[in-house]
């Protein structure tokens, strides 16, 4: 077994390219578990939590898109100045396992071990992401609905490392939330982000830890649309929100498990779709009220 | 940059580790091969904190780190809290929890101890929700708690020499 300390991303594709069947390692909050109570045998590991161009994030000129590296941890999420530009992102990542996880773990943890119940995926769903790949020879785009395929499973070639993820920088409300059995320290049972793109007119909502990857609500974000204006501040009746949420929770396909039951997963859902569509309503009311005075 | 022995840098003091298989965590290496056992294991799965170590001035799990990831790393555990060089006297945290009665079995403590020095460090008056944030990666399944964030304020207070605010 060899551990390759990279220091460039220059240095990862290289060791990918020298060593096929390496396995990347950043914060080490899903291998190191799987090391320890041996459910993996480990052979080679290239680490990224050396690699400076992993940690960094930036606006792009025009400030419309926010470019965050793959090894940004949670913790550096939760706090401004990258919280003002992606406060879903920002309320995911709060909800990420312990101070102690959010210091290690990372975007490019939630891609690479791709479960359906990692915190930051819905939030890069709903935001219509794009991840950044990087190998010795490629360098490649793809949609995060498209890099998400199933459990545990996504379309990042083993000669690959995930760089980046780009998301907009949108005006209106977006928000995170999900259920777990206590309050700190969970893996998620459902989460939803909902986003509002208030210039766009689109209300956009996804789950997670609902289906075998990340989903979108597609039908229910339409129906919405031919329900109610979404351009501006929002005006959605709390009955209207109701129907959204119980609309929206047919589309996801939750399972019985360790964490929860089918059931209670889909009801859940429909809440916290609901409680998300009442915030963002909320949110450009007090905001535009607060424009007035 | 492959690994046949790596360094760690540990209180302040470089250690070789040999004859390791790679794989191992930190927790383990600082236990089993640097002769550190102030550092506990118990869930290693990231659950519990009792693990916790400070690198590069975070407060991370070391049974989640690589150990042989960590070279270049400043690394920090509880028996390099103390400025004492005999290693027999208490830090203000360790002293807190014991005039406090934060410790039971104590199998917990050096984690929690190392999440509060790592706290009150870069916040010397945390709010109860500030410091019930800190610590919430770190289970003790004696105290209740009662007696932890009693300890807790009690270092938070003793660091302080401005009077408490009313109400607070």
């Amino acid at each position: 077994m060899t551990v390759i300390n990279a220091t460039s991303v220059q240095e990862v594709v290289n060791a990918l390219r020298d060593y096929p069947d390496a396995r990347l390692i950043q914060g080490g909050t899903d291998m190191m578990v799987e090391v320890n109570l041996n459910r993996a045998r480990v052979n080679d590991v290239i680490s990224l939590r050396r690699v400076a161009e992993l940690r960094r994030w930036h606006l792009e000129p025009d400030r419309a898109l926010l470019r965050i590296g793959a090894g940004v941890p949670f913790a550096e999420m939760e706090r401004a100045p990258l919280s003002l530009y992606a406060p879903a992102l920002a309320q995911a990542a709060r909800t990420v396992g312990s101070p102690q996880i959010r210091a290690a773990g990372s975007l490019g943890g939630n891609l690479g071990t791709c479960s359906p119940a990692g915190d930051g995926l819905p939030v890069l769903s709903a935001l219509d992401a794009v991840v950044h790949l990087r190998s010795a020879t490629t360098e490649r785009d793809v949609s995060i609905h498209d890099f998400m395929v199933g459990v545990k499973k996504n379309l990042k070639r083993p000669d690959e490392v995930i760089v980046a993820a780009t998301v907009p920088v949108l005006q209106g409300f977006s928000g995170y939330a999900k259920v777990g059995s206590r309050n700190a320290m969970v893996i998620s049972a459902a989460s939803a982000c909902l986003v509002h793109d208030a210039i766009g007119g689109t209300i956009r909502l996804a789950f997670g830890a609902v289906a075998p990857t990340v989903v979108r609500a597609r039908r229910a974000e339409a129906w919405l649309g031919e329900q109610s204006n979404l351009q501006g501040s929002l005006t959605v009746s709390p009955a209207l929100a109701r129907e959204f949420g119980q609309r929206a929770a047919e589309e996801c396909s939750p399972i019985d498990d360790h964490r929860s039951t089918a059931l209670y997963r889909r009801h859940a859902v429909a809440v916290l779709a609901e409680r998300l569509l009442l915030r963002a309503n909320e949110y450009l009311d007090s905001d535009s009220r607060g424009s007035h005075e | 940059m492959s690994n046949e022995f790596y360094r760690l840098t540990v209180n302040g003091k470089e250690h070789d580790v040999r004859d390791a298989w790679t794989g191992e965590s930190l927790m383990y290496v600082l236990r089993e091969r640097l002769g550190l056992p102030g550092t506990k294991g118990a869930c290693e799965q990231g659950e519990c904190g009792s693990c916790t170590v400070l690198m590069d001035g975070e407060a991370i799990c070391s049974c989640l780190v690589m150990a042989a990831t960590a070279i270049d790393a400043q690394i920090v555990t509880v028996e390099g809290l103390t400025s004492d060089p005999t290693h027999t006297a208490p830090t203000d945290v360790q002293q807190a929890f014991i005039d406090a009665g934060g410790v039971q079995c104590g199998f917990c403590t050096p984690g929690f101890v190392v999440a509060v020095h790592h706290l009150l460090d870069r916040n010397p008056q945390p709010t109860e929700l500030e410091i019930k944030e800190a610590v919430s990666g770190n289970i003790c399944r004696c105290t209740g708690y009662g007696r932890i964030f009693a300890a807790i304020e009690l270092a938070r207070d003793q660091r302080n020499t401005q009077p408490k605010q009313p109400g607070h």
